[in-house]
């Protein structure tokens, strides 16, 4: 039995086998063939078995996504049968030449012709002939092939780190959690995790160390943590802790449809944020009264090249269409800070956060902006949109970025496209400065949406992936509670709404601050919503507000949190 | 026996449209080979089709030989046709 400590960043308990993520051993020599008509027997077995694969991979895409999102693996399919390239390949193989060194010499040569051409559609099928011929080879080395979507047994997933694609790939029906050796609250992973709603622990540093391939994993999402190889008592005690917190999900059932309103009636909206088009399942399945936060820059990651317009139109015009009269705020792309782009170079920088980023590049580069608006603009008649900007610091900035939409907007218009006509043009305040001015905001913002991940690194300096500092991130600092109530009551002054849409909106501790303060919208992790919508039914509004003056009198976040123990 | 084409899908003969019509024509034992620019490919081979990086506008010849050319080739026109890909010249 080994027990070690992570952070918990999405509540439930696991027990289930490890399956580890590790990267596969794929090395080989180059060795002389004289039998060439059993080695090619052994290449085209490889063939047939990672087609197989390749089958399963492609019907569980079509059946969780649809038929559009497994084409690629159609395309790889296609790939791994391509004649031409198996006939130079067996052709190598005729010249003595062992099957993994022909196969690696003749797919570089086929990856090198389409890297070198100007397209990057074409550029991107480079990687699609790396992966197909990595699948090849692990059949031919009989290395098992990491892939997430053929797992069909109940697992635990042991890794490094886990990609926000790795995770979108996960089948909730059996991976059972994940434990990550890297990571934090907010990394996204974690978000991804609360997301799709199983339990995980990231950043205990030697996971993937201690734990060996089967070994019995038990995994406690909220206490960050995990027993390898557990003994008869403590499988006993999990199962039972398991057992309760499956009653008490059970219990928050019942609030999936009922309406978000305090003790009192006073109605607040409790929506949901999204990473990519299929999240929105998960904020429907729970009950939201909307998505308060679509992250947009998901469509761009894990990807070779821009997401075109008419992807992105996809990807919206799915979201709207399942969200259909509820709001659906989109924050336009926040790219750079933590967030790269493998195919945008950005510049190395000193202070990633303090760089350019988010809006500051949207506003740099306006032809990549354009595609963004077009596609939103375009999806703006399938549902109720709202769009945000990230990382405004200045009016400046907002009254830009809200000029080049009704440019767009009028493009579209002029060219016979349809376009929603009332789309609410808004901000995220997460930037000391504009929480300060929140009342010149509010005067040309339809709404406001309180960012609270990054306006606590602002306002308390602190780099929130750095470790060293990572005392410094608090949510409660009287500081950060100030610029919220000041971001609040300066929107209602001017009669717009205002909402969260950082981790602190489904935080138990913060939620009746918040309603105390008069916040509209609460936007958070799908799972967090009916814990949520259970604690505010308790709250009663006009009660928790005569304790504003003394929670903004407070001095310390430690005073803050013993004020909610005791007083709410 | 050979047909001529016009592509008109706005991406050329990318993605999609090349996955269709080289997964229709694969069944067939002919050989199927397609032609744009003076330079011949097997049909069947995706990735000698994409490295041909046909645009849209494009002419391109489709052509079979064997015992089935025939068939193979309505059957490439078929999809051209159904999926918007391209119209016979």
């Amino acid at each position: 039995m080994v027990e070690i400590r992570g952070i918990g960043v999405s509540n439930g308990i696991a027990i289930a086998p490890a399956y580890r993520l590790v990267e596969p051993d794929l090395s080989f020599e180059k060795i002389q063939i004289s039998d060439t008509a059993a080695e090619k027997e052994r290449f085209r077995a490889a063939i047939t078995s990672a087609k197989g694969d390749l089958e399963i991979v492609r019907d569980r895409a079509t059946e969780k996504f649809g038929a559009e999102h497994s084409a690629i693996f159609e395309a790889h399919l296609l790939v791994l049968q391509d004649p031409e390239m198996s006939a130079s390949i067996e052709a190598k193989i005729d010249e003595g030449v062992n099957a993994e060194a022909a196969l690696e010499e003749i797919s570089s040569n086929f990856v090198a012709i389409f890297e070198a051409m100007d397209n990057d559609y074409m550029k991107e099928r480079a990687s699609d002939i790396r992966d197909v011929s990595q699948r090849i080879l692990e059949k031919l080395l009989h290395v098992e092939t990491m892939d997430l979507t053929t797992i069909d047994t109940n697992v635990i997933i042991v890794a490094h780190d886990l990609t926000p694609s790795m995770t979108a790939q996960l089948n909730k029906e059996f991976v059972q959690g994940f434990v990550t050796n890297i990571g934090g609250r907010t990394s996204h992973s974690a978000i991804l995790a609360r997301n799709i709603q199983i339990p995980a622990v990231v950043g205990t540093s030697t996971a993937t160390e201690q734990a060996h391939k089967d070994d019995l994993v038990i995994l406690d999402g909220a206490k960050g943590i995990v027993i390898i190889s557990p003994t008869a008592e403590e499988i006993a005690k999990y199962e039972a802790l398991q057992l309760e917190f499956e009653a008490h999900q059970q219990a928050l059932r019942p609030f999936v449809d009922k309406e978000s309103i305090d003790a009192e009636g006073h109605h607040v909206e409790l929506a949901g944020n999204i990473g990519r088009p299929e999240d929105v399942e998960l904020v429907v399945a729970n009950g939201a009264d909307g998505v308060g936060l679509f992250r947009t820059e998901f469509l761009y990651m894990d990807r070779n090249s821009f997401p075109t317009e008419e992807e992105q139109y996809e990807s919206y015009k799915t979201v709207l269409e399942k969200m259909g009269d509820k709001p659906t705020v989109v924050r336009t792309l926040d790219i750079g800070g933590d967030k790269e782009l493998s195919y945008l170079k950005l510049p190395e920088e000193m202070n990633p956060f303090l760089g350019y980023r988010a809006i500051r590049l949207c506003l740099d580069d306006k032809e990549l902006f354009r595609v963004q608006m077009r596609a939103l603009l375009r999806a703006s008649v399938f549902g109720n949109l709202k769009v945000m900007f990230p990382m405004i610091a200045t009016l400046d900035e907002f009254r830009e970025a809200k000029a080049f939409l009704l440019e767009v907007k009028e493009q579209l218009l002029s060219e016979g496209q349809a376009v929603a006509e009332h789309i609410e043009v808004g901000m995220m305040v997460e930037i000391p400065s504009a929480a300060v001015i929140a009342d010149l905001f509010a005067k040309e913002a339809d709404f406001l949406s309180i960012g609270t991940n990054d306006l606590i690194q602002y306002t308390l300096a602190a780099d929130r992936m750095n470790e060293k500092v990572s005392y410094l991130y608090q949510p409660y600092h009287p500081a950060v509670l100030r610029l919220i109530k000041m971001v609040v009551d300066a929107g209602h002054a001017n009669g717009r709404w205002v909402g969260m849409c950082g981790e602190m909106a489904g935080d138990a501790v913060a939620i009746p601050i918040l309603h105390a303060f008069g916040l509209d919208e609460f936007s958070m992790s799908a799972s967090s919503i009916l814990p949520a919508r259970a604690q505010l039914a308790q709250l009663s509004q006009s009660a928790l507000a005569q304790h504003t003056d003394s929670i903004l009198s407070l001095s310390t976040a430690a005073e803050v949190e013993a004020y909610v123990a005791e007083n709410f | 026996m050979e047909k001529q084409f016009k592509i008109t899908s706005p991406e050329g003969l990318h993605a999609r449209p090349c996955t269709l019509l080289v997964a229709a024509v694969t069944p067939f034992s002919s050989d199927v080979k397609i032609s744009y620019n003076d330079r011949a490919v097997n049909l069947k081979s995706i990735m000698g089709v994409m490295a041909l990086g046909i645009p849209t506008g494009a002419n391109i010849t489709i052509s079979a030989e064997g015992a089935d050319a025939e068939a193979a080739i309505e059957k490439a026109a078929s999809v051209i046709s159904n999926e918007n890909i391209g119209e016979e010249a």
